[in-house]
């Protein structure tokens, strides 16, 4: 029993540290260098996408957004142009709405499909459906980009952030922090700034 | 007769006091910066909201009431609009009105998050609303990205005023 203690005290102190060490990390979701874990999730069209089914694909644009905040709006046009831009230099556009449509109505599927579709979008718009992609990647907000890199059949986070520094005017941008970061990112070399902030709607999470 | 002038004098400087309550003043970074720099006793209950985000417009009156509350007490409630400066005739000042807010509204006019949020506040993602509690005498201050009911917002200030 004597033994036993010290064993047990050292055990639980193990546990507890690896709680405490482990927990930021999940909260704060992927940071610039993780791999991303893919996901099946349904596309507007009805079809599972994932990261995986895109054999060509060299990268990602991943962008969590959804019909009816104000930024996501005022960002819906940057995004297609986007993938009208990357998806021919092998970075397509994934959209994936987080946002709980029982809290937000306006962002239940059939209202995902009617936007797809009035807007023509040309790539996946993804429901994500229980939220555990969004908490996986760590978005807080819409819209919020992630822009994922190949590395051999994984993927790795290689920009995180904002889409330039103009939401309101596209006209009025001065940087685009993202074409930035692809420019080197389509090149093979790392983003030299692969970190940046935006406002967004905070993301409806379901009531616990 | 004078004393009509008088009258009439004062019924204008109320109603100018009273409009001046619904002033909504369009300020830049440096500004703010300066505003929450002074060295002051006053804690500063700042919270940065928008028109349309519903969690900031749910909250409002909670930091809205705390004004009346610490009416006789070094506390001010500073209510920083980041709707976009074009939507201040349009939203911002209706809104203002509607609710017929007391604490001081200003509106941030800037552009670049990137830049701003971190000045503001290195730890801020960009997420709204968020508030921040501030004493530049005492050298206190706190930041918070997440919505507050009333109870948890005055109990958040008491335990920062002690």
């Amino acid at each position: 029993m004597k033994k036993l203690l010290p064993f047990l005290a050292s055990l639980l102190v193990l546990a507890f540290s690896s709680f405490i060490m482990l927990r930021p990390v999940a909260d704060a979701g992927y940071q610039v260098g993780d791999k991303a874990a893919d996901f099946k999730l349904k596309n507007v069209d009805g079809k599972l996408v994932s990261l995986a089914d895109n054999k060509a694909a060299r990268g990602y644009i991943v962008v969590f957004t959804c019909n009816t905040c104000p930024y996501a709006k005022a960002y819906e046009q940057r995004i297609i142009d986007l993938n009208t831009k990357y998806a021919p230099q092998g970075y397509p556009v994934v959209a994936i709405n987080p946002n709980d449509a029982a809290t937000v109505p306006g962002d239940s599927f059939a209202e995902m499909q009617k936007r797809a579709r009035e807007k023509k979008y040309a790539f996946p718009y993804l429901q994500d459906e229980t939220q555990q992609v969004a908490h996986q990647f760590g978005a807080t907000r819409t819209p919020h980009l992630y822009v994922l890199t190949r590395q051999g059949n994984s993927f790795v986070v290689s920009y995180i952030g904002a889409i330039d520094d103009n939401s309101e005017d596209a006209k009025l941008v001065k940087t685009k922090y993202l074409e930035n970061a692809m420019t080197e990112l389509v090149a093979g070399k790392p983003a030299s700034v692969s970190s940046t902030k935006a406002i967004g709607c905070t993301i409806k999470w379901k009531k616990a | 007769m004078n004393r009509l002038k008088f009258i009439v004098l004062l019924a204008g400087l109320l109603l100018t006091t009273a409009a001046q309550a619904q002033q909504v003043q369009v300020i830049k970074l440096p500004e703010l910066q300066k505003r929450l720099a002074r060295p002051t006793d006053t804690t500063y209950v700042v919270n940065f909201w928008a028109t349309w985000c519903g969690p900031c417009v749910k909250e409002l009156p909670h930091f809205d009431k705390l004004t009346t509350t610490y009416k006789n007490q070094k506390v001010k409630v500073l209510l920083v609009s980041m709707d976009y400066a074009s939507q201040l005739d349009k939203k911002v000042k209706p809104f203002v009105a509607k609710n017929a807010l007391k604490s001081e509204v200003v509106l941030l006019n800037e552009t670049d998050p990137n830049t701003y949020l971190t000045q503001i506040d290195p730890k801020w993602t960009g997420s709204l609303p968020f508030t921040l509690l501030l004493n530049n005498t005492r050298r206190k201050r706190v930041t918070f990205e997440q919505e507050f009911t009333t109870e948890e917002l005055q109990k958040q200030l008491q335990a920062f005023m002690k």
